[in-house]
């Protein structure tokens, strides 16, 4: 089946973005709709965004009205850091029932629904595999908050799917996210001056770069996958092979026993430990990401590759104004830029925005006048877009800057990043 | 109704290696394990318990195979022995994973670093994936820790061989299986009795009184007897000829165990009879 007319849950978060600017630009994609509580952070052209409340009560009426074919759920919360409990619990469950219930019924359009779950639906427990599969149920119940809501979502996908066996149910159990968009639990931990861990554990973790879990979503649109795949990138790496790459101390601040409560006194020193990470802290887990990559799927980072990308994102963000969204959602000017008779198509205009496209569809800068393009970015919107560059095009970039604008900040900026390139 | 059929052979998607990395995806370290290897692995394998090795012929070249070995030792030194021996002597050497009890996952020190030299958790999927899809040496002791925590007076004297799920494992993964009979590890270091109430205090699964444990301390669970190893493999066994799913038949998984069982007893027996002394062989 080909999805035409889509709706996004989730859209303002990092891959929700993505998967919306992706499909966008697809001819064959008819409407692309995406809903979340707050307004999307990249730059959308066609997308149309409906703000919506927590539990999701009144998506069934775009659905119907909009004549949705595929609905793509990424709007789980899987990590107790980023929401309260009481949000989370009515996101994921009262959330999920709705959406579930939009996509079904009598003369529902929609015909395919890809489901954003995360691995944490297995758990991190002393007697687990050392890799999960797909078929593999968690050894021993729920023990997280988040954990329980996950489990309890899958479930109904799982008896929604089998009610509606016409409708082709994706579920995408992703590892451990890392990027520069995503703020988890680990990656808190990972920010700090050094990595807090357990006395006499070493556990085996397992990330996926924020473009893959964009990509793998893609990837369950454009293709009929029904069934469980789990996300994650190649490789399984220790916690101290990680603080190696961080290059960053590893420090065994938690004690074997009693390591609840020395958390939570952690917690209060201002050292967030969500209860499902310390789970992951003592026993690890890893996923076995094979059945999605014997669907075609390439993951473009490795585990390993994803931690060194936060690296180079955690020293860019000590450089002033790096990193900051460049884009900022205003309901009124999207108005105007979409409906307005005098704006001119999207083509016909000069590219500026080189941060927001897509990974894989950036573009180098062209040899002549290419970097025309920036010339009317300010310092801090250049720097926000360094990371994005190919090496090639950042040489080519700071003998620009050094022979017209030679603002200091930005030469810094491309040395630091020109420095990493090289050592790495 | 999968996009990939449960029968896809997913063995070309594993992942590829990282050469820059030191630590393998079961979180095997070469750091650690070669720094081991080098220093108290090797004095004990040349010096202290002299090992003599037998029919390492019968450890195949390449591809899964999954070695059965009796146990015995309270900190067994007979898995680093083994995979020494094959390290040493084989022509074509290869890492030996050595499957451990889900209990050291969960105790401090041990959880860190007995994956660091090659130690997986015994389930059925680690196993599986290392035999089938990696086509590496998986050492198992199906005794357990029934091997190891018997005392000195039960020597050579193998216990139950669990409900067979060795067999199971490398039936599925149509994996050869290779006996192995070590004498000398059960005198290097003998268990005189056991304390239960320290057994509780330490959370360990057992506390053992040895010739110098626990009035040693910690280090006192390395203080090896010098005891004459020899280790000997044996024929192996293949399960790829015993039919489609030989696993669904369980009273052949049980047979097949009991003989592997049973040929390792003897083989231990007539070790023991060609021995003049337990010290020099």
């Amino acid at each position: 089946m080909t999805s035409k007319r889509i709706l996004l849950t989730g859209l303002s978060t990092y891959w929700g973005g993505r998967l919306a600017q992706a499909l966008e630009r697809d001819a064959a994609v008819e409407a692309v709709i995406g809903v979340d509580r707050r307004p999307p952070k990249v730059e959308l052209h066609r997308t149309e965004f409906v703000r919506v409340h927590d539990s999701h009560s009144l998506i069934r009426r775009i659905v119907e009205a909009a004549e949705i074919d595929t609905v793509v759920d990424t709007r789980l919360v899987v990590d107790s850091i980023v929401t309260t409990p009481r949000r989370a619990h009515e996101n994921n469950i009262m959330g999920t029932t709705n959406v579930l219930a939009a996509c079904g019924g009598a003369g529902n359009p929609v015909r395919k629904l890809v489901f954003k779950s995360s691995a944490a639906y297995y758990g991190a427990e002393q007697d687990d595999p050392a890799f999960f599969t797909e078929d593999m149920d968690r050894p021993h119940p729920p023990a997280t908050p988040i954990e329980r809501d996950i489990v309890e979502a899958e479930s109904a996908v799982r008896a929604f799917a089998d009610r509606h066996p016409h409708v082709t149910v994706t579920v995408l159990r992703f590892a451990n996210g890392l990027g520069p968009a995503l703020r988890t639990s680990l990656s808190h931990l990972f920010g700090l001056p050094a990595i807090p861990s357990i006395l006499g554990f070493d556990p085996r973790l397992q990330f996926i770069h924020e473009d893959d879990m964009a990509g793998c979503l893609e990837h369950a649109v454009r293709h009929d996958l029904p069934g469980v795949y789990n996300g994650a990138g190649d490789g399984v790496l220790v916690l101290s092979e990680v603080a190696g790459l961080l290059a960053r101390p590893l420090v065994p601040l938690l004690p074997p026993v009693a390591t609840g409560l020395a958390a939570s006194l952690l917690r209060r020193a201002g050292v967030r430990i969500s209860p499902e990470t310390l789970g992951l802290l003592r026993y690890g887990r890893a996923v076995d990401n094979r059945r999605l990559k014997a669907t075609g799927y390439r993951y473009r980072y490795t585990s390993r590759e994803a931690v060194l990308k936060l690296r180079e994102h955690q020293r860019l963000s000590s450089i002033a104004g790096a990193g900051q969204e460049a884009y900022r959602y205003e309901r009124d000017v999207e108005d105007f830029l979409r409906r307005s008779p005098s704006v001119r198509p999207a083509e016909r205009r000069p590219l500026t925005t080189l941060a927001n496209l897509a990974p894989g569809e950036r573009r180098e800068p062209q040899k002549a006048g290419g970097s025309g393009a920036f010339e009317d970015l300010g310092a801090d919107e250049l720097i926000a877009l360094l990371p994005s560059l190919e090496p090639a095009a950042l040489a080519e970039l700071a003998v620009h800057e050094r022979d017209h604008a030679a603002r200091p900040e930005v030469l810094r900026a491309i040395a630091s990043l020109q420095g990493f390139e090289g050592d790495r | 109704m999968s996009a990939t059929p449960p029968g896809t052979d997913l063995r070309p998607y594993l992942p590829g290696v990282e050469p820059e990395r030191q630590v393998t995806d079961w979180g095997r370290s070469e750091r650690v394990e070669g720094l081991l290897d080098r220093t108290l692995v090797d004095f004990f394998y040349r010096l202290w318990f002299r090992c003599e090795v037998q029919g390492i012929e019968n450890v195949p070249d390449e591809g899964g195979a999954l070695l059965v070995s009796n146990h015995s030792g309270a900190l067994p030194p007979d898995a680093p022995m083994i995979a020494k021996a094959i390290k040493e002597e084989h022509p074509r050497p290869r890492p030996v994973h050595v499957t451990v009890e889900h209990f050291f996952k969960g105790y401090p020190g041990f959880s860190m670093l007995l994956p660091k030299v090659g130690a997986v958790p015994a389930h059925p999927a680690n196993v599986h994936r290392l035999l089938y899809d990696e086509g590496q040496l998986v050492l198992v002791f199906p005794e357990g820790r029934k091997g190891s925590e018997k005392l000195y007076r039960d020597r050579y004297r193998l216990r139950r061989f669990g409900r067979g799920g060795f067999v199971e494992s490398a039936m599925r993964a149509r994996a050869p299986i290779v006996p192995v009979a070590v004498v000398g590890a059960e005198e290097a270091a003998p268990i005189f009795a056991h304390v239960k109430p320290l057994e509780r205090l330490t959370g360990l699964l057992y506390f053992p009184i040895t010739p110098t444990f626990p009035h040693f301390g910690l280090l006192g669970m390395l203080g090896y007897l010098p005891a004459k190893f020899i280790i000997r493999f044996l024929r192996p066994v293949r399960t790829d000829t015993m039919g489609d799913e030989p696993w669904e038949d369980k009273g052949l998984v049980q047979t097949v165990a009991q003989d592997i069982r049973a040929t390792i007893q003897d083989e231990l027996i007539e070790m023991l009879g060609e021995r003049r002394s337990v010290w020099f062989g």
